[in-house]
């Protein structure tokens, strides 16, 4: 794999934005596709079935503008301003100046476990929250270091991207699912009933809709986490360059990844937007296939070779 | 007739082409430009916020260590010469002056106690070396659009346009060596 990263922003943005594109009209084009054959398997007549798509985007859309206030929500974390949190707030006030972002609001999430994560559709509309763990344990390079990563993704859109990236696949999985079933337990008995020619082409959608049932989710899963390893390594890269110093990061990773607490407050839905996965998984090649993070192993060794 | 008419919609055609790519390359420069200016806006407030607090921490140093003259003329001239500086080379001439004065300023303060224990002094102190810590990140972001800039009016074909129009060059606002070395990073690296 070769990180090729443009020095600006405005350059990291511009292809970002291009690839945001090509994943939205992807998952348009795959959510359409499902909710055809969603139609067709419940029966509905032809010129309706595509309509199905639109409360699939609505409730898409409302996802995409909640799921911040959502993550923040479920990881407990609490706003702190300058008073609080002096030193943390003058290093991202100072990372933010260097970037060229606005200044993102900033939370703190009473955990021991050290780790961090950014969230925010823009980095207008961007947050950015650290646990306690965090703050405790790693010293000011190494913080520095974390919350270069973290702004080096809201600077990328990285979030933007990976929230949409969740959404379809919940999406998909959600009408996955719901086809599933219908081809085995309902719609049987109704194309019996229509029972007139037809048929072979009924057992061929019936045969699509079950393959395309099981790959989908798939491949959604795959999609989700190959990006999100790919944004992973970027921002790495942008952050080291943001502080001059990849050995900041590189160390504080290696704290993180050897810190025995887990994070209480992690669960599957929200692992991808951490720093490090924040749950305790076991090694192998399967699972490393749908991990959401690079091995920290090599991500320590891509920095400690810039 | 025909023949001439072809010709013609391919020379059209060229021109048209030739025009939009013009177009193109002089509104990304003028892009370029204005996000360069962005830039040393971002480092022209950190610079103003430094020479505000300086006439604050003269008055104060005053206080304790009158007799410190040579160092506390030191400050009020290097900022002096900050705000009358024109242009990022002159102000970061100025402003890296300006640290050298404040860093033996700060340095003599440690020999007078009652000095270090006054709690305005404490907070400007502080202030200050944020403030340093932010002109250097502020310079870090305003030098990696500068050079963008620079690169741009400086390769064919876009020299053309910007020799056309008279784009001319960003100084780059350079630093003595500080405590952060620059340390290269390379943005290519295979896995």
């Amino acid at each position: 794999m070769t990180l090729e990263q443009p020095v600006l922003i405005y350059d990291r943005i511009a292809g970002n934005r291009r690839n945001t594109f090509i994943l939205l009209a992807l998952f348009v084009l795959v959510l359409a596709g499902l909710s055809i054959a969603v139609g067709i398997v419940i029966g509905l007549p032809y010129p309706l079935a595509p309509f199905l798509i639109i409360p699939i985007l609505i409730f898409a859309v409302i996802s995409y503008y909640s799921s911040s206030s959502v993550t923040l929500g479920i990881s407990g974390a609490k706003e702190v301003t300058k008073e609080q949190e002096p030193e943390l707030i003058r290093k991202v006030e100072n990372l933010c100046i260097g970037a060229g972002l606005p200044m993102p609001k900033v939370y703190v999430i009473e955990d021991g476990s050290p780790n961090a994560f950014a969230t925010g559709r823009d980095p207008e509309h961007a947050s950015m929250a650290v646990t306690r763990g965090l703050l405790d344990k790693l010293d000011a390079l190494e913080l520095e270091g974390v919350l270069a990563h973290e702004l080096s993704h809201i600077g990328n859109y990285d979030i933007r991207m990976m929230t949409l990236v969740v959404v379809f696949f919940g999406l998909t999985a959600l009408m996955a699912d719901f086809m599933f079933r219908l081809t085995f337990f309902g719609a049987g008995r109704r194309s019996g009933n229509r029972g007139k020619g037809g048929g072979g082409a009924m057992a061929i959608i019936y045969l699509i809709a079950i393959v395309g049932a099981i790959l989908a989710p798939i491949a959604a899963q795959m999609i989700r986490m190959a990006v999100s390893r790919q944004r992973e390594y970027l921002a790495d890269a942008s952050g080291a360059l943001l502080t001059r110093h990849p050995e900041g990061l590189a160390s504080a990773l290696e704290k993180i990844a050897a810190d025995p607490d887990p994070l209480g407050v992690a669960n599957k839905a929200t692992a991808h937007l951490y720093i490090n996965n924040p749950l305790r998984e076991h090694k192998s090649w399967l699972n490393n296939m749908f991990t959401t993070h690079p091995p920290i192993e090599e991500r320590v060794k891509l920095l400690r070779a810039m | 007739m025909l023949a001439i008419l072809i010709v013609l919609i391919v020379l059209l055609a060229v021109v048209i082409i030739a025009a939009l790519a013009m177009l193109g390359m002089y509104n990304g420069l003028v892009r370029a430009r204005v996000r360069a200016r962005e830039a040393w806006s971002g480092i022209d407030v950190q610079l103003k916020r430094r020479m505000s607090l300086i006439p604050n921490l003269v008055e104060t140093v005053k206080g304790y260590a009158a007799h410190e003259k040579e160092v506390l003329e030191n400050v009020t001239r290097a900022r002096a010469m900050l705000e009358q500086a024109g242009g990022a080379a002159q102000a970061a001439q100025a402003d890296n002056v300006l640290t050298g004065a404040l860093r033996s300023l700060f340095a003599v303060s440690e020999n007078y106690p009652q000095l270090r224990a006054n709690e305005n002094f404490l907070e400007l102190q502080q202030e200050l070396s944020d403030i340093e810590e932010k002109i250097a990140f502020a310079r870090q972001f305003y030098n990696r659009n500068v050079m963008d800039f620079n690169t741009r009016i400086q390769v064919f074909p876009s020299v053309i346009i910007a020799n056309m129009f008279n784009f001319e060059r960003f100084d780059f606002f350079e630093a003595e060596e500080t405590a952060r070395e620059d340390l290269q990073v390379s943005f290519t690296q295979s896995n």
